[in-house]
């Protein structure tokens, strides 16, 4: 079958399995969109290309499926490079289709031409400038296997204008294979059994889980062995829903703002099991005094991870499920020794008891709503069960701890890059994988400015998202920072200077609601979330609430500021 | 310490700068790095020479393992190895220190391959250390330039 080059690119997709494609259409990628029509995916029209990528991220997250992105070139794809490197940070399967100017012309500084393969090179999994038509079908195939195999990430290929017209007979290809891409899934059998002996000789281990336990599907597996051993558990902000938040053996996040518990269970384990997780400067805080008593397991697909920040004992480049699964299989067997049991059983009770003492608090009562009191409801109305999304800053270390997450794939936030401007997009993109779920973005009052004009893209697609400002007219956590380290010198944060958040849904045509007392905070986001639109929500917040607990950077976990 | 990676990469545009990106972009330096194709169709051989403790060694060879166009990395730090430089030197040879100069081009087994009234340009070929006791030895002539081609490495055949 003789196809034009953007017919190809459409049917690849097809093949793929994709669903939906975020873009925005330009002159490199008409033939693209004119041909968009006949085929059987929804397109989302973004209005800003960040927002696209973002969307594309959030549908990827939330589903677990690659998110698709098609933008045109020049501006067009410069546009999603915050995304891209976002979702290179995070391991969020993407695939970025950019347009680009005829070949002819490559290298020419044609009008919007730029060279986004080589702009892109540090922040893809990998990239590709498709310069012959008989290419391209195997091209999109690899760029697909890339981003969902391995450690997932985003994949860039960039098509020139005049391969989209060209037309050459159309073949799948049917396998895909690189002779320098071999991803190890499987676990080593003899590490395996040394982290089975270790687990049993240990009297106080610990899982620190990631974003791998995530994105592997692996939490039954981790519930599995968490239970069956008895295993406190921590994780990443990645890792936010991989481990039941309301299980009595969740301690919450570890970290700069993480629990007490968490803290100074890592500080005093003797055995880390890290399955999934970078030592990522915001959860270790000063590295030689992290987990100083622990022989540290690290489990990760991408051995780049392993040994990178802290000295691991057992390295183990696996899958995370595939990790899980071989180990329940050499443990299943020796599960109700009493030997290590009793052990983790006073472990457990020593780290609960820490929870009990110092959980997560804010202090209650005064003139303003607190924002934590504010992710409580919301986590209290949606019965956990919502999809949240957040911006980045105080409105995300809230969210990050005061909502309970239950479930993977329901927490979708910028961890590695922290990118203002990503919550609500990110929203989006989930809200148009699952209409039916409650789907709402955690926001402060700055970073949602960053991409508010995603605002119409949910209008235009009937999208119920629900955006939740914890508004309390500052940047909050660099304000933060500032009365802490920079003898309060508000330097450029205050940002008093704002939108009327109400009318400004109203005229994207959203609803808006304000809630300035705590009397009409529950009333007031039942009633916002079970309107059939999408909705802005107003809520004036504690000006100076402080995220606590915080470890100060460059200090150890255990010298946390509490409330 | 010194390290010598022999990196063996697919034969197409991009393929140095993702891996020169790599080293900068980590804030690693490479001190030479030769790239030329191999006899096998598409495929590329880099020899890197770069400095680093252990773990930065070891990063960098997982991080250029990670590139999907790079196929094989081998630290030849690890292995017995032949490890070898091209450089030409330009150096000042007035009619006084020409025979001296010669005299030490025939010691090191090195060609003259242009001269000039007062200027002798020499090919080198050898380990480092050759290279840099014939350097030190015609500094005090004067050396106007020098051309290196950084070092080209392979591992040796199994002995026995």
């Amino acid at each position: 079958m003789e196809l034009t080059g953007a017919q190809i690119l459409l049917e690849c997709l097809k093949k793929e399995g994709v669903d939906v494609v975020f873009g925005f259409p330009g002159g490199a990628v008409l033939d693209i969109y004119h041909e968009l029509p006949n085929f059987p995916f929804k397109h989302v029209l973004a209005r800003h290309e960040q927002g696209a990528i973002h969307a594309a991220d959030g549908y990827a997250r939330a589903t677990g499926d690659v998110g698709v992105c098609l933008v045109t070139s020049g501006p067009g794809a410069t546009n999603t490079v915050t995304g891209i490197a976002t979702a290179y940070m995070d391991s969020i399967p993407v695939v970025i289709l950019t347009g680009q100017v005829p070949t002819a012309l490559i290298g020419n500084d044609a009008f919007q031409e730029v060279d986004i393969v080589g702009i892109t090179r540090p922040c893809t999994k990998h990239n590709y400038l498709v310069k012959d038509i008989n290419n391209l079908a195997y091209t999109i195939r690899q760029a697909f296997y890339l981003a969902r195999s391995g450690r997932p990430g985003p994949v860039l290929v960039d098509l020139p204008k005049d391969i989209m017209q060209q037309i050459t007979e159309f073949k799948w290809p049917e396998d895909v294979s690189l002779r320098s891409y071999n991803p190890n899934l499987n676990p080593h059998y003899g590490q395996i059994k040394k982290v089975s002996k270790l687990i049993r000789k240990a009297e106080r281990p610990l899982i620190y889980a990631g974003g791998g336990v995530i994105s592997s599907g692996a939490q039954e597996d981790l519930i599995w062995l968490a239970k069956n051993l008895d295993i406190p558990v921590t994780a990443t902000l990645m890792g936010l829903g991989g481990f039941p938040g309301d299980d009595p053996l969740w301690l919450g996040m570890l970290g700069m703002h993480g629990t007490y518990a968490a803290n100074m269970a890592v500080n005093t384990a003797d055995l880390v099991l890290a399955i999934g997780a970078r030592f990522d400067d915001r959860v270790t805080g000063k590295v030689s005094e992290f987990a100083p008593n622990a022989t540290f397991v690290h489990v990760d697909v991408d051995p780049t991870s392993i040994q990178k920040n802290v000295h691991v004992h057992v390295p183990i480049v696996a899958d995370c499920k595939s990790f899980l699964m071989a180990l329940r299989e050499s443990l299943e067997p020796v599960i109700g020794a009493t030997d290590f049991e009793v052990a983790h059983a006073g472990w457990v009770k020593q780290v609960q008891d820490w929870s009990t003492a110092h959980p997560l608090h804010y202090n209650k009562g005064g003139e303003y709503i607190k924002p934590q009191h504010v992710v409580e409801k919301i986590y209290e109305i949606s019965k956990g069960e919502a999809i949240i999304a957040t911006e980045v800053g105080q409105n995300q270390m809230w969210a990050a701890q005061f909502y309970k997450f239950k479930k993977p794939k329901s927490f979708l936030s910028s961890g590695g890059l922290g990118t203002m401007g990503y919550g609500f997009p990110a929203a989006i993109g989930a809200q148009i994988a699952y209409p039916d779920r409650l789907v709402v973005n955690i926001a402060g009052d700055g970073s949602i400015q960053m991409n508010i004009q995603e605002m119409m893209t949910a209008v235009a697609n009937n999208l119920p998202v629900k955006i939740v400002i914890l508004n309390n007219r500052y940047l909050g956590m660099v304000r933060q920072w500032q009365e802490l380290f920079y003898d309060r010198n508000y330097s450029e944060t205050c940002m008093d200077a704002q939108p009327d958040f109400v009318k400004l849904a109203e005229a994207y045509g959203a609803a808006g609601f304000r809630i300035t007392e705590e009397k009409d905070l529950e009333s007031t986001l039942k009633e916002a979330f079970a309107t059939p639109k999408p909705a802005i929500i107003d809520v004036i917040v504690d000006p100076e609430e402080n995220v606590y607990p915080m470890v100060p950077a460059g200090c150890s976990l255990t010298e946390m500021l509490l409330v | 310490m010194r390290h010598i990676l022999s990196v063996i990469v697919e034969n197409e545009p991009g393929v140095l700068s993702r891996v020169a990106g790599l080293f900068s972009g980590r804030g690693f330096n490479i001190e030479s790095l030769n790239v030329a194709p191999t006899l096998e169709d598409g495929v590329s051989l880099m020899t890197i020479a770069t400095v680093g403790d252990e773990q930065i060694i070891e990063q960098i060879v997982k991080q250029l393992r990670k590139l999907i166009t790079v196929i094989k990395v081998v630290d030849l730090t690890e292995h017995k190895a032949v490890d070898r430089e091209m450089v030409l030197i330009k150096v000042n040879a007035e009619d006084t220190k020409r025979a001296e100069i010669l005299r030490i081009v025939d010691i090191f087994r090195c060609k003259v391959v242009d001269v000039s009234v007062d200027e002798l340009t020499i090919e080198v070929t050898g380990d480092r250390g050759k290279i840099e006791a014939l350097i030190n030895l015609l500094v005090r002539f004067g050396i106007k330039e020098t051309a290196r081609t950084g070092s080209v490495a392979m591992k040796r055949a199994m002995q026995g």
